[in-house]
């Protein structure tokens, strides 16, 4: 039995009886306790998958109908609510916190009867791009254990890039599933926004975030977003897609689209790696048909300023209710009155999302609004109008998910800024709203790259269709776990 | 010269459900934190979603104010620490950045002076902080969630007043309009607030929070006027400043923050997308709004009805849907009257209206009765009083109380004849005072239980008396 199938080719199997769903669901378990105490994917892990695969083994054997899923395993990042089980954001501040209900896209993965394996690690609050700021420890790239998995998502990525699970859920706010899809050699999709419900997503910047799968195959991406894609009466955002199936067609090809390479996410500052990678996928889509041009946008250098200036201010507010009065830890009170116990009870958040509160409360308050937010929200205006302008004469943009390869842990974690403009490729459709997807298409000296596609909003599916045409020009190696 | 403005919350206590979740908007009589869901108290990963319906009637209350109201809506956060406040922050509407609350620069005639209203806007009530403990050592606060999310109408008038009374009796014609339009039932605790500025000649404004009751904010306004006038006189400055209300001592005090200290830090609220009002939306809710008081008033004094009467049935919901049911062409000033001067003081409270058993056909039959002189206008209200009490039939209550008309001439002379000898020197007098007949009738009024025909009483006292 092989733990690194796809999500399809899972589903053929149990359907053909290769396996039953306890016997891979028991393996999956065997996998996690050989490599995760190494890799520190998982921040939690439900005690009852074994007697949920025999449950939907008895169903299968008594030819009941069972959920599309049939028992496969996955993960989901420590950040989205999964009723009854911790949901701690890899934070002291809701180490206890259990969650009284589900989020959307749990009811649905459950309806179709996926088996949840545990909660996975993550920068806390989702704030940074290697889990290094994770209250309960990193987790380390499968590649080269010494080497970040790349983050928010990190936990996420490194599951499924070790064969602890099939799939993942993650949160991607300004990178967060692309980023470490790419440092581990997965696929990792950020929607447009609104298509996946996030309800039960525990806010960092709720106005740019949405929830993506990471997974082996561009196709399970599609299988994926059928399943958790859609209107949701739950969350005032979300978009009816009219049961779109994002799985049918979707080796359409890419014969005479238009494919603008950003200029900007190819010059200084990329890694050569890189830029050699970027290269080779733009050689790849032209042997492919579709036609290949460069173009630039003015905004672009004002981005990741702007990025980090909206996400601190609703950070700022969306975290503003751990104010240990709920949530957090006891410590006595005498002494404090209102404001000093919330100082106090502050102090229980890691260095960045401290930085991110400071900076959140600084960057919109009366006063420096104009200098600082208002005009972060100008820059977002007009990248977004500048990249609509460019989808009417282009399909797809296409760059490299990260600027450089997986670094080391430790490496940068004390130079914040550096660790900031690491996001300077994958902040773009964060704030324009537009999806994009990072596919796994080399691996440099044992060090994964990913390319990224970005599409106009609701082209997913031209967009998944992109992405698995520059997937099957690949053969990359196996893991080396 | 005096100037007040006032901020008034008004919660949309009638709607089903909460501003941004399905717990029940009336909050009242729950357990502590019983009405609450994951959106209300603000658990992580929780989102808001709009009441729609809460748009909908808060524009009906802009529209009754004669406010513009915008073609699109926006919800902002506000963003400050309290206990009560489950996501330290509260999701409101802010105009800094182009008109988007539900009305603004309305007008409303108070005592034929016009105040003009600055803004109207919708946002989520907070929970409510108990104290508990007797003394300062042993004091806990506890915290109830259920009216989290409440929804809230901010009504933010012009400084347009001059004195206490016309603050009142706009609150008065504010308070009738909300019943009115079925959106609130303003006489539910705390389910009106206001707060006011007042600013007086020669002086800075200062802004009175914490007043639970239009009834305190009268009284907060005149001790305010007084202080003010008193420190005026004396030569000292009035600072500007906040003070709050002091319900036990009645006296405001200053809150030691200057206005405009606090920061908000308001920006767009993400979670909920903007709210587009084009034409027809606005059209069908003009359509489905009530009729107005003042239509309802003009309508009243097309039927004969006095214009006083008109004016006090139209600002009465409870008594004007009644109006509408009971009468018809021929008997409209019959219960108008009716209901003015014997209904509305026989349920004059809300206890007592919803204890009230009378229907509209009560109100039918009983001008039926008095029109053809089955019973007499005082029997009538004797039997509205059996009708509010019990709801029989009309029919019934008038045959069980002997209500019908004494109008049987016979037995009439037998009790003028006694009252005659009863009361000669009246007689006497009668002769040459038409004044005092009415002494006469009223005398058998009461011998009969108001039960005699007056018209025939009249007629006979005349015919005795030449």
């Amino acid at each position: 039995m092989n733990l690194g199938i796809s999500a399809l080719r899972y589903v053929e199997e149990v359907k053909n009886g290769s396996f039953t769903i306890e016997e891979f669901i028991s393996k999956t378990v065997e996998q996690i306790k050989k490599h995760d105490g190494k890799l520190h994917a998982y921040l939690s892990f439900d005690d009852h998958v074994i007697e949920q695969a025999r449950n939907l083994d008895r169903k299968i054997a008594n030819k009941e109908k069972i959920g599309s899923c049939f028992g496969m395993p996955i993960s989901i990042k420590d950040n989205i609510c999964v009723k009854g089980g911790k949901t701690t954001c890899a934070s002291k501040m809701l180490e206890n916190f259990v969650a009284p209900y589900d989020a959307t896209v749990i009811l649905k993965l459950k309806s179709e009867d996926v088996i949840i394996i545990g909660k996975t690690n993550l920068d806390e609050f989702a704030m940074g791009i290697s889990t290094e700021f994770s209250a309960y420890g990193t987790s380390h790239n499968p590649w080269n254990t010494d080497y970040v998995p790349g983050g928010s998502s990190g936990g996420s990525a490194v599951s499924v890039s070790a064969f602890e699970c099939i799939a993942s859920l993650g949160s991607d706010t300004g990178g967060s599933v692309r980023n470490p899809a790419s440092f581990c050699s997965v696929v990792g999709f950020k929607p447009t926004y609104g298509l996946i419900s996030r309800y039960g997503l525990i806010s960092y910047a709720n106005s740019i975030e949405q929830i993506g799968p990471l997974t082996r195959t561009v196709e399970d991406t599609a299988f994926f977003l059928n399943i958790i894609s859609g209107f949701d009466p739950n969350d005032d955002t979300t978009i009816d897609n009219k049961n779109e199936d994002y799985l049918s067609n979707i080796d359409a090809g890419v014969e005479g689209k238009k494919i603008g390479i950003i200029k900007e996410m190819v010059g200084q500052g990329t890694d050569k790696e890189v830029v050699s990678a970027t290269n080779n996928a733009i050689k790849k889509f032209e042997e492919l048909g579709a036609k290949i041009e460069e173009i630039s946008l003015d905004m672009i250098d004002y981005s990741v300023a702007s990025y980090y200036t909206i996400t601190s201010t609703e950070a700022g507010s969306n975290l503003a209710r751990y104010d240990n009065l709920r949530y957090g830890y006891d410590f006595p009170l005498e002494g404090y009155e209102f404001n000093s116990y919330i100082s106090k009870a502050r102090k229980n958040f890691g260095p960045e999302v401290t930085r991110r509160m400071i900076l959140g409360g600084f960057v919109p308050s009366a006063g420096y609004a104009g200098k600082y937010f208002l005009k972060a929200l100008r820059v977002k205006k007009k990248l977004t109008d500048e990249i609509n302008e460019a989808f009417k004469k282009i399909d797809f943009l296409i760059a490299p998910t990260v600027p450089v390869l997986p670094f080391k842990i430790g490496e940068k974690i004390d130079d914040p800024v550096a660790l900031f403009l690491l996001d300077f490729n994958t902040v773009i459709a964060n704030l324009t709203g537009k999806p994009a997807i990072s596919v796994p298409f080399e691996i440099s000296n044992g060090l994964p790259i990913g390319i990224q596609l970005i599409a106009n909003s609701m082209q997913d599916k031209p967009l998944l269709q992109a992405a698995y045409a520059l997937q099957n020009t690949v053969k990359l190696p196996e893991v080396p776990i | 010269m005096t100037k007040i403005g006032l901020e008034i919350h008004c919660q949309l206590t009638n709607l089903e459900s909460k501003l941004f979740c399905s717990c029940k908007a009336n909050y009242r009589g729950f357990e502590p934190n019983a009405n609450i869901c994951p959106v209300c108290i603000g658990l992580p990963g929780s989102l808001p979603r709009l009441n729609k319906k809460a748009v909908e009637k808060a524009t009906m209350i802009a529209m009754s104010l004669n406010c513009n109201t915008p073609d699109k809506l926006a919800f902002f956060r506000k963003n400050y620490f309290y206990p009560d406040l489950p996501k330290n922050f509260q999701i409101t509407q802010l105009n800094v950045y182009g008109e988007h609350s539900i009305g603004q620069n309305g007008t409303i005639l108070v005592d034929d002076k016009e105040i003009r209203i600055r803004r109207i806007q919708l946002e989520e009530d907070p929970g409510r902080l108990i104290y508990e403990g007797i003394s300062e050592k042993t004091q806990i606060t506890l915290v109830d969630y259920n009216r989290a999310g409440t929804p809230l109408v901010e009504i933010v008038t012009e400084p347009d007043f001059e004195n206490e009374r016309q603050v009142r009796l706009f609150l008065n014609i504010l308070s009738d309009l909300l019943d009115n339009l079925d959106v609130s039932n303003p006489s539910l605790e705390g389910a009106m607030r206001a707060d006011g500025n007042i600013s007086i000649e020669g002086g800075n404004k200062v802004e009175i929070k914490n007043v639970n009751s239009f009834h305190d904010l009268e009284k907060a306004l005149h001790f305010e006027i007084t202080r003010q006038e008193s420190l005026i006189s004396r030569d000292i400055p009035i600072e500007q400043e906040t003070r709050h209300w002091d319900d036990k001592r009645k006296i405001t005090i200053s809150a030691r923050i200057k206005e405009g200290e606090e920061d908000y830090r308001y920006f767009l609220e993400g979670d909920i997308p903007w709210i587009t009002i084009d034409s027809q939306t606005l059209n069908k809710l003009k359509a489905d709004m009530p009729e107005s008081i003042s239509s309802k008033k003009e309508r009243y004094i097309t039927k004969q009805i006095p214009a006083q009467v008109a004016e006090v049935l139209s600002s009465d919901k409870f008594c004007s849907d009644l109006f509408e049911l009971a009468h018809n062409e021929s008997n409209a000033i019959v219960i108008a009257n009716l209901i003015t001067t014997d209904l509305m003081g026989l349920v004059d409270t809300d206890e007592k209206r919803e204890k009230s058993k009378l229907t509209h056909q009560h109100l039918t039959d009983l001008a039926n009765s008095i029109e053809t002189k089955e019973i007499t206008r005082t029997s009538a209200k004797t039997a509205l009083q059996e009708c509010v009490a019990t709801g029989l039939p009309v029919s019934e209550i008038i045959s069980t109380l002997d209500l019908g008309h004494v109008s049987d001439e016979s037995e009439l002379n037998k009790i003028i004849d006694e009252i005659f000898i009863q009361e000669p020197n009246t007689v006497e007098q009668a002769k040459t005072n038409p004044e005092t007949i009415n002494y006469l009738i009223g005398k058998v009024m009461e011998k009969t239980k108001g039960r005699a025909d007056p018209t025939l009483t009249l007629n006979i006292i005349n015919k005795k008396l030449s």
